[in-house]
């Protein structure tokens, strides 16, 4: 399987995903042929948890995978499990998630509201008073599903709610959820709201049993949520080979960024062997048009999931240390220098802008001043995590 | 086994067969403290009132990754638990995740242990696997048989062909085309539908 292709041949690659909306660039990489132009012969192989991804593409049994971008730092870290160095030569998206809450809690937190719904600091203040009201009353904390311990899920709730005052380890419960039951855990009500990615949200509102609270673009202008994730001797073995398939992905991103393309996009993602859902849902979720809540109310941003376009398939080193930093913030991981540059080194715009022949971003033309854009906190500089993550007052550091 | 006290067991498994047939090997081979949890829903909450030693779970649940949460320190998990990795024995890793099951164990559970039960757990889910197989099989091979039968009764109708003839034409038609029999049938059937 390592070998690399010969003149005329192709090499097969086995590449496991979830079946969510930013598995895009891969699996239209594939399905529009754009792989098999580089000389790629890709099998997809369907995944049910991050754990199995990970874990098969640790043993070598993939050689590639849609990935969450913090599994592959904390692979490379070897945090809570194998040390398997990672590298992420191409970023899949840039958000893309959602926090949605239950039609109750939502009437909770629009009555404890001061200021703008869409402003995060506000609701996440209207969370704290709701959270207060509850422990008064004697209730059982409010639950949030995320979907992994090392998800951008996790830290984007976290930094939500810790902004407002409230502790997401002692205030409320925390709990990991696979994206296909968060649906009927909040309509069941074992959770009372949950941060994941598309389309379960939109799925959460059209049954009419959540109200998306947040886009998280509202809580990070530029969070990096999945990469496609090869093993670091499998990169060094096979550079051709990775380099044709960063093209490949580079050029089924621009497809996708392409709206004339949007409804063949949505059809080729909605196939019963990729997501297997209503193509009009991923249209919405591509096109940043969503339905907010039960009662019709849409909502649009041209932030709420960004594959290639304004840079995003670019890996970006500050957004893995801003993702280290909030390892360290929650306790998953201590704080250190090599660390830190492990972490910056698993996103490798290097091997992006060889393969692409594309010329890095100039310093003057970022989006954001520190690449991230959180909406609250000091700005964000990976030279001094220690400093600028004691500037948060709830932290488990 | 005799010497040291049983460690508790909780298989984590969807599919009540399976866990049975597991619980079973392991009950066989000495491990008496075996609990099946089939209900995803509170799966952790479900899983500290058990309290196990060693879980074992198949990879085709999505739970797995709530299992995860377990490896985190924090309040809510009392005994930390690990993944079952040796990094010096790739080759039972792998083993264990072509059969399709993972094992997660409480810190300091000694490996010689866990290893043994990891072996069980492959041969039985690669044995269930088999049988599930040899189930479709069967299926299969039932089905084709109506298929072919049906098939068999038009040609005989339709072109007044002896049951042994009508067979024959089916198989010398199915190794000409270099298909299966059950799929000429398969056509018959189709185009005597469509042209009904």
């Amino acid at each position: 399987m390592t070998d690399q292709s010969k003149p005329g041949s192709l090499m097969p690659l086995r590449i496991g995903f979830i079946p969510l909306a930013d598995a895009a660039a891969l699996l239209i990489a594939v399905d529009k042929g754009f792989a098999r132009d580089e000389g790629l012969d890709v099998t997809l192989q369907r995944e049910v948890s991050w754990s199995n991804v990970r874990d098969k593409l640790n043993l070598g049994l993939f050689d590639a995978a849609h990935l969450l971008a913090p599994v592959a730092i904390a692979s490379s870290l070897g945090l809570g499990h194998v040390k398997v160095p990672i590298v992420a030569p191409f970023k899949l998206g840039l958000n893309g998630n959602a926090i949605t809450i239950s039609p109750v809690l939502h009437a909770a937190i629009m009555a404890e509201l001061d200021g703008d719904p869409l402003d995060p600091l506000a609701t996440a203040q209207a969370l704290l008073r709701v959270v207060a009201a509850r422990k008064r009353k004697g209730l059982e904390p409010l639950v949030f599903g995320m979907t992994f311990p090392f998800s951008t899920h996790n830290y984007q709730l976290r930094f939500w709610m810790a902004a407002g005052g409230v502790d997401p380890d002692e205030d409320v419960r925390l709990v990991v959820l696979p994206p296909p039951y968060m649906v009927e855990s909040l309509a069941s009500g074992h959770v009372d709201a949950f941060c994941v990615g598309a389309p379960w949200n939109s799925v959460a509102v059209d049954l009419g049993v959540g109200h998306i609270l947040h886009f998280v673009s509202d809580i990070l202008a530029r969070a990096a949520e999945k990469i496609l994730a090869v093993r670091q001797p499998w990169a060094e073995k096979n550079p051709q080979a990775l380099a044709g398939l960063i093209r490949a992905h580079d050029r089924a991103a621009e497809f996708i960024e392409a709206v004339d393309n949007r409804t063949e996009v949505a059809a080729i993602l909605g196939k019963a062997e990729h997501l297997g859902v209503d193509a009009e849902v991923i249209r919405r979720t591509l096109d940043g048009r969503l339905k907010v809540s039960p009662d019709g109310k849409v909502r649009e941003s041209s932030r709420y999931l960004l594959i290639g376009r304004e840079g995003a398939a670019r890996p970006d080193p500050v957004q893995a240390a801003w993702l280290y930093a909030q390892m360290v913030r929650w306790g998953q991981a201590p704080l250190s220098d090599h660390s830190l540059s492990v972490a910056m080194g698993v996103f490798r715009p290097d091997l992006y802008d060889s393969a692409t022949g594309k010329a890095a971003p100039s310093a003057g033309k970022v989006e954001v001043a520190d690449g991230v854009g959180a909406f609250a906190g000091p700005s964000f500089d990976p030279a001094a995590v220690s400093k600028h993550l004691d500037s948060f007052p709830i932290r488990r550091r | 086994m005799a010497a040291e006290s049983s460690p508790k067991i909780a298989i984590v498994d969807e599919n009540p067969i399976r866990a049975a047939i597991l619980e079973e090997g392991l009950r066989e081979a000495g491990f008496t403290l075996v609990e099946r949890v089939g209900e995803m829903n509170n799966l952790l909450a479900r899983i500290y009132q058990i309290d196990p030693d060693v879980i074992l779970i198949d990879l085709e649940n999505p739970s797995r990754d709530v299992l995860e949460q377990m490896f985190q320190v924090s309040r809510a998990v009392r005994r930390p638990i690990a993944m079952f990795v040796d990094q010096s024995d790739t080759a039972s890793i792998q083993a264990s995740v072509d059969a399709g099951v993972s094992a997660y164990i409480v810190d300091g559970f000694r490996k010689e242990r866990i290893k043994s039960i990891i072996d069980l757990c492959i041969s039985r889910f690669n044995a269930f696997a088999k049988l599930q197989d040899e189930l479709e099989r069967t299926k299969n091979a039932l089905e084709e048989r109506k298929v072919i039968d049906r098939a068999k009764g038009i040609l005989m109708k339709l072109k007044g062909l002896s049951e042994d003839d009508a067979y024959v034409l089916m198989r010398s038609t199915a190794m000409r085309e270099k298909k299966k029999i059950a799929d000429i049938a398969q056509s018959i059937i189709t185009a005597s539908e469509l042209l009904k």
